[in-house]
């Protein structure tokens, strides 16, 4: 049971988002040339690190906004960094 | 090996149980293996003593970075069954639990496998529909399953509340009368035992932080005792395993999430069965104890924290005593938590890596203790005939590349999901 720091609505309890996982993963749309391991990279992998991951939450039960929050996974601290929503 | 019967009970008696020998460890750490496995969970443990008993590669060494079996082995609710869908994982399960049935006989090592049945509830004529298409499946493929109606399940339960005024009245259930429990830490302590006894060496808080890699190929492992050289490399660290691929260049296609089970304070016996309630996700069964072994889904977000909250203990216990309103004023007395590696489709990846000779036994998520004597007969054999043993083959870790997954749920890549 985490407290998440919405930048919209301030500390929120974490049943009011939804989880939307890693953020780092990009669609390779739009790119020239079709390039499947792209794709599977998008799709499949995943770091899956110990320390800083930077994820998304949707705030479901509250402002209704995705966000992106950098949290520690060895002790889910959140950390206010340049890449997380202002 | 000491062996373990009445008589030698009775013998030892004579001497006030003093002279039992160690069952596992005492040798020293060599500089080279033909195989070391990471990870002395059930599955690592399980991969040795096959290796040994199987194929006679016993110049094996486990190394574990902490205790025997105190992973997810010791963590789990231990609920073993056979009843999946897909191709692949029903035969796997099925194998696995054939082995379970003599696996105490086989490893001279009580591990209290008891087959007391399991019970998949349904709460809509959908659920029913769909379980019947899932036990037909499995019969057509020589798999026990019945359909179970609601008087036959209260007869079978008396406990459960099965009346139409319940939160979610019950349709009927899933049955598979072979399914059961057994004693998660006698199946790393048996395997390990036996293991030992065909020479494989044990190594606890060893733990490995990387690997010796020439070219495309694995040539040892860094532990925390010193380096290690190893023709084959076995991964088979469950919910680290993310970590230690990162170690090799690898990147896995699975994500790692915090699991949570607990237990009751000891009741008389009061629930015979497995079983699992299917509207949201809550499972139940009794120790030998008496204690309730409760558990649900996987915590909200993935990470490395074993630990979970409250809204989790809070949402499994609202469903049980829906059923079994009888349960409502039992106390909770422990809870805790593993991490559990889960696959983008939610089955588990078995064998080679882009290393070679680095194999990989993980993304079994939190439901992998069933597996543990199938893991550790088809690891070992792909180890040793060099090409995967032919239950493993459909779940290698190149499946995505190649266009195809094992998705019981059919939820997609989404690990959270599954
Ligand atoms: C709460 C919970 C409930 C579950 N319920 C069920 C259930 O009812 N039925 C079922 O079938 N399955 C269940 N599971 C899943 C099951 O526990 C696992 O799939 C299974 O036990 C995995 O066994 P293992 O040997 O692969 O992993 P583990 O037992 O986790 O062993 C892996 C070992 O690797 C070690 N290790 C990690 N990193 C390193 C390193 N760098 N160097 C050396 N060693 C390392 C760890 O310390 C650990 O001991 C559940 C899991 C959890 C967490
Ligand atoms: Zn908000």
């Amino acid at each position: 049971m985490l407290l998440i720091p919405c930048p919209w609505c301030g500390e929120r309890h974490e049943s009011e988002f939804t989880y939307g996982g890693d953020a780092s993963p990009v669609a390779p749309v739009g790119e020239q040339e079709h390039k499947t391991s792209k794709w599977y990279a998008y799709v499949y992998e995943r770091d899956n690190p110990a320390g800083l991951l930077h994820e998304l939450w949707h705030h479901s039960f509250g402002c209704g906004r995705w966000i992106r929050l950098a949290r520690d996974t060895r002790t889910n601290a959140f950390i206010n960094d340049e890449e997380s929503t202002p | 090996m000491q062996r373990y019967s009445l008589l030698s009970l009775a013998r030892h008696a004579l001497h006030d149980h003093r002279d039992w020998r160690r069952n596992f460890g005492g040798r020293p750490l060599k500089s080279a293996y033909d195989v070391v496995i990471v990870g002395g969970g059930g599955h690592g443990l399980a991969t040795a003593y096959y290796l040994a008993k199987n194929h006679g590669i016993n110049n094996v060494a486990v190394v574990e970075k902490s205790w025997l079996g105190g992973g997810n082995t010791a963590r789990n609710t231990t609920m073993i069954r056979s009843d999946y869908l897909t191709k692949a994982n029903a035969e796997y399960k099925e194998f696995a639990l054939k082995l379970w049935e003599n696996l105490s006989a086989e490893l001279n090592f009580n591990v209290m496998f008891s087959q007391r049945g399991y019970i998949d509830l349904a709460h809509s004529d959908g659920q029913m529909e769909n379980f019947t298409w899932r036990a037909n499946t499995m019969r057509h493929r020589g798999i026990d399953a019945e359909i179970l109606n609601v008087d036959q399940l209260a007869r079978l339960l008396p406990e459960i509340d099965v009346s139409p005024a319940t939160r979610y009245p019950i349709h009927g259930a899933l049955y598979q009368s072979r399914g059961g429990t057994a004693r998660h830490d006698a199946v790393a302590w048996g395997y390990a035992r036996a293991a030992h006894d065909l020479g494989v060496d044990i190594f606890e808080h060893c733990g490995v932080d990387g690997f010796k890699i020439d070219g495309h190929r694995v040539t040892g492992v860094n532990t925390s005792q010193g380096h290690v050289s190893a023709d084959t490399v076995v991964v088979s660290v469950a919910g680290h395993s993310s970590l230690l691929a990162a170690k090799a260049g690898i990147k896995l296609p699975l994500e790692s999430f915090p699991v949570q089970a607990f237990i009751s304070e000891p009741l008389k016996p009061v629930i015979n069965t497995v079983i699992n309630f299917n509207m949201g996700l809550a499972y139940i069964n009794q120790t030998d104890k008496g204690e309730l072994v409760m558990g649900g889904g996987l915590e909200p977000r993935n990470g490395y924290l074993p630990r979970g909250g409250f809204d989790r203990i809070e949402d499994v216990v609202s469903r049980i005593i829906t059923i079994f309103p009888s349960l409502s004023r039992v106390r909770l007395m422990r809870t805790w938590a593993g991490i559990a590696d889960i696959p983008m489709d939610g089955s588990p990846l078995l064998g080679e890596s882009v290393v070679k000779n680095m194999l990989f036994n993980c993304g079994w998520g939190y439901a992998g203790f069933k597996a543990t004597p199938a893991a550790g007969w088809t690891m070992a054999a792909t180890v040793a005939d060099g090409k995967p043993h032919p239950l493993a083959a459909p779940f290698s870790l190149s499946r995505f590349h190649d266009g195809y997954s094992h998705d019981e749920g059919g939820v997609g890549p989404t690990p959270s999901l599954h």
